[in-house]
């Protein structure tokens, strides 16, 4: 997928600015993060499950080269295959080469953040494969040639009016007269097309949340059971997953399960999660017949055993994105690649460089929310702050940034010259902004106070007069 | 080197290590031949078999499911005939080729009438038999197999699940321990594992629109859970 | 037992101020207020020299900045049974961040551990340490509290202001719904994400507004900058205050970016 990442601040300002994408974002508060709050309320085990969630992860990743190999081990067992991928053209040029052999013409996708990061729909696109997107959200946004703005509610900035106009387009046999204004007609009206386009695909592509080392099996788990159809009907099944979505066992997953759904939708399970293991067995009345596992590194085994090793414990429940203010101002897409919010800032520059991504570890206040809610307690804001550190080093950070960071830690570390010049500065601006209290305009400031008052300083600095005030003590004494 | 050599290289690589020794593997052979349970919420805890009932009932309804409690097997034609005649829905299931419903004495309801096997894409009402019921979510087990097509459990709009009572189980690992007990082995690799095994947790549903909740979104838009209380039958 | 401020002891314990450098330059009367909040709760305070704590280097990722000013402020505070800052913020840096910041130097590394253990945000001082419990001040309205995050999510100040704002004379207090959201000032991201920044205060403004308080207050001066600042662009007449000055009874200075005293 292309970045627009540079763009960040440009597709920031546009997004402040698009009042249908800020009434969907609105929703998000009760929509999501409310509904977590209440699920969690209710599980007292939560956070025990939380620590022993994370200890799993840790533990797995500690030894994921063996983990790894027993899934591979086990999956052939169950008469599946696994085809390792170092980049994501690798990943591509498998999927393609699969569906080449099963002549597949279209190929249903269950969700998969994966694909979209090594790009599949436009390469199966160009190579003669039709791919369908299946979860109603990412189908809404294929239609719209648009790319996820959330990784689990991926149309979450778009209105029922705009999906209406959206299928009136595409469905071009749809009777003009047929209202389409109620999410429930609209959910009937894709519900309908894609039945049919679950029948008649050569190939299932899925995700997967999960796999299992101990049975070779991927997980996935959904509420509208697209990504079932997706892998039982067609010849083949395909399950897209980077390496760190391996867990020991079966019991670990029940773990893992009881605080993904919590977090991600206020759930306490989501409606189906689902274990595929390997392809139909002789005796089976239905389900795939060839099963493969497409496994991607892109850059992931690097990050282990980096600062940046905790960000593969993630599980993409989304609580990151859905409590950060940040997303919640300006949504997914102005983060301009797959992964958007507080994971996405840690994880994009790991995948695409923090040349590229260095404005999404910026953006954020700290305000240490997403690391609060984070089902793995993955330390966020630390995470990015380690990423402004590459780039300082590498010295990416804009050039007057920096300058001026230089000068004010030069002063800062010479306190007769700070406290001359603070001093100085605080009479200064005390003086000038007397009438008012604050400045209106500020040189140096403008991008505060083109929106809000910068409040004057009072006079003279606390030192100054704490200086003083230890004087006057000393000679009253 | 082969793309498989080169991960697993630079997984070692970045862990500071070379393969796992023999003695470093153990305690993870261990870990995965005996697999343990993490923290259970007490939930579900000291329920007797009347207790995981309630609580089933009241987990599944609340995520939208329908439950109806029967005493015995001969009550469950009568009770899922009601419940089509209710739903205004036609009384034709396509149902799964499984021993339990064989055993159902469905000529109590003779307008009711039976297909076994996998659905067509066109029918309307799918009946399985849940492999287990997770009382702690309100969770059916599905497992796929000759008795039981999976896509019986997405393809019709309405499914019917039917549920001894005997087969409920407090929390998920509880469910597992029973896959593990059914395979004979405890090991659920390779072939002792089913192809697919499906946790159902209510009927199908989107929230991609707005945020407002849609039933049906793929999957079926009803799910009707008739449990049998009778001890008996397991 | 002399009454030489040098002198420490478990009953008057010596506490290093950290006044921070915004209090210092732009709101003295916040320090003010901490130092007589301290003396009232039998401390003996003492201010140590000091410029700032290094949190705009270390969160640009300017790490050789950054340290070479922890390393500072560890000496000059090191002399203290405590080391206390009237903001989350800064009391979060000393606290959570110096231990890991130096976390690569034996010597300093330790040093800075054993300051995070004797370092705390003002009010959670007060009222965790000290155990202050009666306040004297009186203050007629009604205020609404907004947590700054650090101190919220860092330090677990929550609870403490809460408590002590119902123990004003006079004061009501009505929770500010979203009063854990951000309120969009985040040090250098007011500055290098302006556009973003602006919606989040608005937010934060509108909530404000809303709860009809006439009076905000928060624990760090940064945010109080930032809320103050907005409210005052939009012709909000709503009196904005760090914590520290209600709960001293110091209400002759001027709200923050306000013109002149209310009588």
């Amino acid at each position: 997928m292309l970045t627009t990442s540079p763009a960040f601040k440009d597709n920031a300002h546009r997004a402040l600015g698009d009042p249908v994408l800020q009434r969907a974002l609105a929703l998000l508060k009760t929509g999501f993060h409310e509904r977590r709050q209440r699920a969690v309320d209710r599980l007292p085990e939560f956070d025990a499950l939380r620590d022993a969630a994370k200890a799993i992860k840790d533990h797995t990743l500690a030894h994921l080269d063996w983990y790894l190999e027993r899934f591979e081990v086990n999956c052939r067992a169950a008469g599946g295959q696994v085809h390792w991928c170092r980049t994501p053209e690798e990943a591509r040029q498998t999927v393609l080469a699969l569906c080449r052999r099963f002549n597949a013409r279209t190929a249903t996708k269950g969700k998969t953040m994966i694909a979209e990061e090594i790009g599949l729909n436009e390469f199966l696109e160009e190579n003669g494969v039709e791919p369908v997107e299946t979860d109603l959200g990412e189908y809404i946004i294929q239609l719209r040639h648009e790319a996820p703005s959330h990784i689990i509610a991926p149309a979450i900035h778009l209105t029922r009016t705009e999906v209406a106009e959206t299928f009136r387009a595409a469905h071009t046999d749809l009777d003009p007269a047929r209202p389409l204004d109620e999410p429930r007609a609209l959910v009937a009206e894709a519900r309908a097309r894609l039945r049919q386009r679950f029948l008649d695909a050569d190939v299932g592509i899925t995700g997967a949340n999960f796999l299992i080392a101990e049975t070779g099996s991927s997980v996935i788990v959904t509420n509208e059971g697209n990504g079932d159809l997706t892998q039982l009907l067609p010849k083949a099944h395909i399950v897209l997953a980077s390496l760190e979505k391996v867990v020991p066992t079966a019991e670990d997953l029940a773990v893992i399960l009881r605080v993904l759904a919590r977090s991600a939708t206020g759930q306490d399970m989501s409606v189906y999660t689902t274990v595929s293991t390997g392809p139909k067995r002789p005796s089976d009345l239905d389900g795939p017949g060839e099963y493969h596992v497409v496994l991607l590194d892109n850059g992931r085994s690097e990050l282990l055993g980096s600062e940046f090793q905790e960000i593969l414990r993630c599980i993409r429940c989304g609580a990151c994105m859905n409590n950060c203010p940040v997303y919640g101002a300006i949504g997914g897409h102005a983060y301009g690649w797959v992964y958007p919010g507080p994971m996405g800032a840690v994880l994009t520059p790991a995948l695409i460089g923090i040349e590229h991504a260095g404005h999404l570890p910026n953006a954020s206040t700290f305000c240490g929310k997403c690391e609060s809610v984070c089902t793995m307690h993955i330390p966020l804001p630390k995470l990015m702050r380690h990423w402004r550190e590459r780039e300082y080093e590498r010295k990416l950070s804009p050039r007057t940034m920096r300058a001026g960071l230089k000068l004010w830690a030069f002063l800062a570390k010479r306190p007769a010259l700070y406290h001359a010049l603070t001093g100085f500065a605080a009479k200064l601006l005390a003086a000038l902004g007397r009438r008012h209290g604050s400045f209106y305009n500020l040189p140096l400031a403008g991008g505060w106070t083109a929106t809000r008052e910068m409040p004057a300083p009072q006079g003279k600095t606390f030192r100054e007069q704490w200086r003083e005030r230890q004087h006057n003590a000393g000679t009253a004494r | 080197m082969s793309a498989r050599d080169d991960i697993l290289g630079t997984v070692r690589r970045s862990l500071k290590r070379g393969g796992l020794t023999a003695e470093q593997e153990a305690p993870l052979l261990a870990r995965l031949a005996r697999p343990q349970a993490g923290p259970i919420p007490a939930r579900s805890a000291g329920r007797d078999r009347r207790g995981l009932v309630e609580l089933f009932d009241s987990q599944a309804c609340e995520v939208h499911a329908t439950v109806a409690r029967v005493a015995s097997l001969a009550d469950v034609p009568a009770a899922i005939g009601d419940y089509l005649a209710r739903q205004n829905l036609p009384a034709e299931m396509t149902a799964a080729p499984d021993k339990l419903l064989d055993g159902i004495p469905w000529d109590r309801r003779p307008l009711l009438r039976l297909k076994r096997g996998k659905p067509d894409p066109a029918d309307a009402v799918g009946l399985s038999a849940a492999f287990a019921g997770i009382a702690e979510t309100g969770t059916l087990m599905l497992i796929s197999g000759a008795h039981s097509p999976s896509t019986l459990n997405f393809l019709p709009d309405t499914h019917v699940v039917v549920l001894p009572a005997a087969r409920l189980v407090g929390p998920l690992e509880e469910a597992w321990k029973r896959l593990r007990a059914a395979t004979g082995a405890m090991k659920l690799a390779g072939a002792a594992m089913p192809r697919t095994v499906n946790f159902i947790t209510g009927p199908s549903r989107s929230a991609d629109i707005e945020l407002t909740l849609q039933l049906g979104a793929h999957g079926p838009r009803r799910l009707h859970i008739v449990v049998v209380e009778d001890d008996a039958v397991a | 037992m002399t009454d030489s401020a040098a002198t420490s002891s478990k009953d008057r314990p010596r506490v290093g101020l950290f006044v921070t450098c915004l209090v210092d330059l732009f709101r003295p009367s916040i320090g003010f207020a901490a130092v007589k909040l301290l003396e009232q709760a039998g401390c003996t305070v003492e201010v140590p020299e000091q410029t700032c704590c290094g949190q705009p280097a270390y969160n640009s990722g300017d790490r050789v900045d950054a340290k070479a000013l922890a390393r500072r402020t560890i000496a000059a505070f090191e002399p203290y049974d405590y080391v206390v800052a009237p903001s989350g913020s800064c009391g979060g840096m000393l606290k959570e961040h110096y231990p890991q910041l130096l976390a690569d130097e034996p010597e300093w590394g330790l040093r800075a551990k054993e300051l995070a253990t004797r370092t705390y945000e003002l009010i959670a001082f007060l009222y965790d340490v000290r155990g202050m419990r009666s306040v004297a001040a009186r203050c007629t309205g009604t205020a609404t509290y907004h947590d700054a995050c650090s101190g919220l999510r860092e330090l677990n100040v929550r609870d403490q202001p809460r408590a002590l704002l119902a123990l004003v004379a006079g004061l009501r207090l009505v929770e500010l719904p979203g009063a854990e959201t951000c309120c969009g000032f985040g040090g250098t991201f007011c500055v290098k994400y302006p556009e973003i920044s602006d919606r989040m205060v608005a937010a934060k403004a509108e909530d404000v507004v809303k709860t009809g308080a006439d009076l905000l207050l928060a624990g760090d001066l940064g945010c109080l900058m930032n809320m103050a600042g907005k409210l005052k662009r939009d012709g909000h007449q709503v009196a904005v205050r760090h914590i520290a000055e209600v709960l001293a009874g110091d209400l002759d200075t001027p709200p923050i970016a306000a013109a002149k005293a209310k009588g």
